[in-house]
């Protein structure tokens, strides 16, 4: 078992109560790897403790990368959350936590 | 074929580093442009606060300073311009403060210019049918306690100032790539259907807006960078076609590399296909990046299409009060001491009767920045946290009464509570964001000389 972060790196940031995570593929063969296995429904899956919405899924293939827009996941954002990180800072670095078969079968 | 346009950003966020702007003309004095963006989402209403105390307080006074460390610059023949957002919601008062700064440095001609035109809150008051972008709903039900409404204005005034010879150009809210498109525009004289090279130039923008970011700053890899003590701040080269070269001054830390550049670009983004922006809208799928020598990053293959018909607006309106109280609790089962005294602090409050509409306790050191997503931690192993403890509350009374049980958890509290040096807690507005739509139309940017 290795983590999402041995194969990828991340930036992460708000738009209103929303927020999105960049994935950047390190490889080739493990950006085709977070095309068939990092899909929508896994992320949302990961963020749900935090309250978000349907999950979006964008391809970036020239910049082997996976944009994903995470509704309603800053409990409002900006002024109004009460969190510590009102403005997913760390969203990046928690989805490169997610634990990963790599390469999978 | 004009030359290329050399435009660096100074300033990526109101409280960016100060000295920013004067490094970068000390390294570079042949850049064309800095561009300095103060402008986040809520950050006009802050604005609105600061303004309701002191009326002259309506604008980023950081920028003041900025004018007086770039001062000695111009005076010893330094032709770097400058445009800004830092006029917030009043860049009026803030252009008549700039004026003030160059007079007292005997550099009276210098030419300001303000955009104006960007507040909404008039039309949107005759429009309460208007809906929220995020959530549908219609704006009468904070109508009455809006704050702020800023439309996104583009780079035509911008353009429009520089064309006819302003040095330096404030606005309150525009879309932050527009500070860069502008200077690009009155440039290359590009017209407004050049949708690939506004596309370019929209690129180029939204990359440097940040400051440092695009050099390093915020990157994953961020340890492995060199000098990340003094990460240098980002120039955009931008070419005659749209297409550019950022890279940042020499000898400054941090890397501008293909890495560093693809995590900004998708950085705040949602479909990567239709970057909106009031000049064009943008895709990134056709975008090339190539090593262009050290610290150089070339972009190639930005498209653009027609902007939206609407432009995009930012509106902030009272939601009632908050307060955040913090301590650390350090000994055995800290985690367990911390979440006790918290949940307790609530429970006495709600004993007393006070009625708070959200609360929260977070231990930081357990992973509480994402409410505990992907840690492997066993909780009871931690020696030390860091509780905090947040309320919200339609009115003061109940969050001020709040701020005055952070301290005594120092008596009353378990052993091993410390870190109680800042005095109460702030009972802080908050601000509800409400971004919605409004019709070109109804929206008439204009500039004037100050």
């Amino acid at each position: 078992m290795s983590t999402l972060g041995q194969i990828a790196f991340a930036r992460s940031g708000d738009k209103g109560s929303s927020a999105n995570v960049a994935v950047f593929a390190r490889s080739p063969e493990a950006y085709a790897w977070l095309v068939r296995q990092l899909t929508a429904d896994r992320v949302e899956e990961y963020f749900r403790p935090l309250g978000v919405g349907r999950v979006q899924r964008f391809e970036v293939p020239n910049l082997e990368a996976l944009n994903f827009v995470l509704p309603g996941i800053l409990a409002g954002g900006g002024s109004r959350s009460l969190r510590i990180d009102a403005q997913g800072k760390t969203l990046g670095q928690a989805l490169l936590a997610l634990p990963i078969d790599y390469p999978a079968p | 074929m004009r030359p290329t346009l050399k435009i660096a950003n100074a300033s990526g966020f109101w409280g960016d580093q100060p000295d920013a702007a004067a490094r970068l003309l000390a390294a570079q004095p042949d850049l064309d442009f800095l561009t300095l963006d103060y402008l986040a989402e809520v950050s006009l209403s802050i604005m609105a606060i600061n303004r309701a105390k002191d009326p002259s307080a309506g604008f980023a006074r950081d920028f003041i300073e900025v004018i007086r460390s770039v001062a000695p610059f111009w005076y010893g023949g330094v032709k770097t311009r400058i445009v800004t957002n830092a006029g917030g919601l009043d860049p009026v008062a803030c252009g008549r403060a700039v004026r003030a700064e160059l007079n007292r440095a005997e550099l009276d001609h210098r030419k300001v210019a303000v955009v104006t035109g960007d507040s909404v809150l008039d039309w949107l008051g005759q429009h309460p049918e208007c809906a929220n972008l995020e959530t549908g709903q219609p704006l009468a039900a904070v109508l009455s306690r809006l704050v702020t409404a800023n439309a996104y204005l583009g780079a035509d005034p911008i353009a429009a100032a520089l064309q006819d010879g302003a040095d330096i150009v404030i606005t309150g809210r525009v879309a932050d790539p527009s500070l860069t498109v502008g200077p690009a525009r009155a440039h290359f004289g590009w017209n407004a259907g050049d949708w690939d090279r506004l596309a370019g130039a929209t690129v180029a923008g939204h990359l440097i807006e940040c400051g440092t970011q695009a050099c390093g700053g915020f990157s994953t890899d961020w340890l492995d960078l060199p000098h990340t003590h003094d990460i240098g701040f980002p120039i955009a080269e931008i070419a005659a076609d749209g297409s550019c070269v950022i890279t940042k001054p020499p000898g400054t830390g941090g890397a501008v590399t293909v890495n560093t550049v693809k995590e900004q670009l998708l950085y705040e983004i949602g479909d990567p296909g239709a970057y909106l922006s009031p000049d064009a809208t943008v895709s990134f799928l056709g975008l090339k990046l190539s090593p262009d020598g050290p610290d150089r990053i070339r972009l190639t293959g930005a498209t653009g299409r027609p902007p939206p018909p609407d432009y995009k607006v930012s509106a902030t309106y009272r939601d009632g009060f908050k307060a955040h109280g913090q301590l650390t609790i350090y000994g055995e089962r800290a985690v367990a001491k911390a979440r006790r005294a918290g949940e307790g602090m609530l429970r006495k409050l709600a004993e007393q009767g006070c009625v708070f509409r959200e609360t929260l306790v977070e231990c930081l050191g357990t992973g509480a920045s994402v409410g505990g997503i992907g840690s492997r931690l066993d909780e009871s192993e931690l020696i030390e946290t860091v509780l905090r403890v947040s309320v919200a509350a339609d009115t003061e009374e109940p969050v001020h009464r709040f701020t005055r049980l952070i301290a005594p958890l120092v008596t009353n509290g378990p052993q091993g509570v410390t870190g109680y040096a800042s005095g109460r807690p702030k009972v802080l507005p908050v601000f509800g964001y409400w971004p919605c739509l409004v019709p070109r139309a109804a929206v008439q940017p204009r500039w004037e000389w100050i």
